[in-house]
């Protein structure tokens, strides 16, 4: 299975997505530079953290119109699989290829800590290899993290079951209080209503290795090759 | 040649936290008959031309392409011919 790592000025979590494909998925990787418009036939896409264009005019926004997107957008809505990690989620959120918008956290303050997640669809590319309802631990870094769409687009989303992710307690418990950034109906990670583009706050790659303090990160990339290797991909 | 001025703020249903930070730091220095504070961007573009009309569509559409995220955001433009 073939993955691209997109990677604009300002990107700063690339090298680990690589690395995570590389070193523990060994599957093949390349970077795909933003100024280029040539997918170089990938299978998956992942859009990568950090601060694409200084974040300038608002998170994601310059990203959204850099050459490689009108590929990116194509590939997203020919059903092609893209994993947004961060500013990757914000870019995808500016881009269109799924709803919304991430605003400053309630805090004001860029936080970055360890999040609890409930994990509500595992029936997708992202997520079949975690069990239903399972709660996991994942390290937000974000300054602009609170999702927020009008009411008609979040009862969509709960009605059609596309949020993936809620950040939760260890009881795997919705509350206020286990909502780090004041996002709406605490959700930390969303899918697009066909079902291949999925946008989530947390960093899966920071957690995928016994080493770096958890690995529950890293079956967000084995649930993409299982799905791949089911049959998806011929 | 023109000069637009574009306001854009956060529109009614979002919530806006640097507006709320700051209007509480208003009451804290005793300005109680604050009642809200919304927080926005000021973007001031000259652009070459001398027709209002298209001034104007193109401001907009420039607007919608970039400037202005609609699911959050809403935008008033200003529109001043300006000496080259």
């Amino acid at each position: 299975m073939k993955f691209g790592v997109v990677v604009f000025p300002g990107s700063s979590c690339e090298a680990d997505c690589y690395y995570i494909i590389d070193q523990i998925l060994q599957e093949p990787v390349s970077y795909l530079w933003h100024a280029e418009q040539d997918l170089r036939g990938v299978d998956c896409l992942i859009i990568p953290g950090g601060y694409a264009y200084g974040n300038y005019l608002r998170a994601g926004a310059i990203a959204s119109n850099s050459p490689i997107m009108e590929k990116v957008i194509a590939f997203g809505k020919k059903g092609g699989l893209i994993l947004g990690i961060c500013n990757g989620f914000q870019i995808l959120t500016e881009a269109g290829l799924l709803p919304g918008a991430l605003i400053k956290n309630r805090s004001l303050r860029f936080q970055c800590e360890n999040t609890l997640l409930r994990v509500e669809q595992t029936n997708t590319p992202f997520t079949s290899t975690y069990t239903q309802h399972e709660v996991i631990k994942i390290p937000i870094a974000h300054e602009e993290g609170a999702y927020v769409a009008d009411k008609e687009t979040l009862e969509r989303l709960e009605k059609e079951g596309r949020i993936v992710f809620r950040y939760c307690n260890e009881q795997g418990e919705i509350t206020p209080e286990t909502n780090p950034n004041g996002a709406l109906n605490n959700i930390a990670g969303i899918i697009n209503e066909q079902g291949n583009i999925l946008g989530m706050m947390p960093h899966p790659e920071r957690c995928a290795e016994a080493i770096l303090g958890g690995e529950d990160g890293e079956r967000i990339f084995s649930s993409l090759l299982a799905w791949w290797q089911g049959g998806a991909g011929r | 040649m023109f000069k637009a001025i574009i306001t854009i703020t956060f529109k009614k249903s979002i919530l806006d936290p640097q507006g709320n930070a700051v209007h509480k730091a208003l009451k804290s220095l005793g300005y109680e008959d604050v009642e809200d504070v919304r927080m926005g961007k000021h973007v001031e573009i000259l652009l070459r031309g001398d027709e209002p009309q298209e001034a104007e569509t193109k401001i907009k559409e420039m607007c919608s392409n970039l400037l202005v995220n609609p699911v959050i955001e809403e935008y008033q433009v200003e529109l001043v011919e300006v000496e080259v």
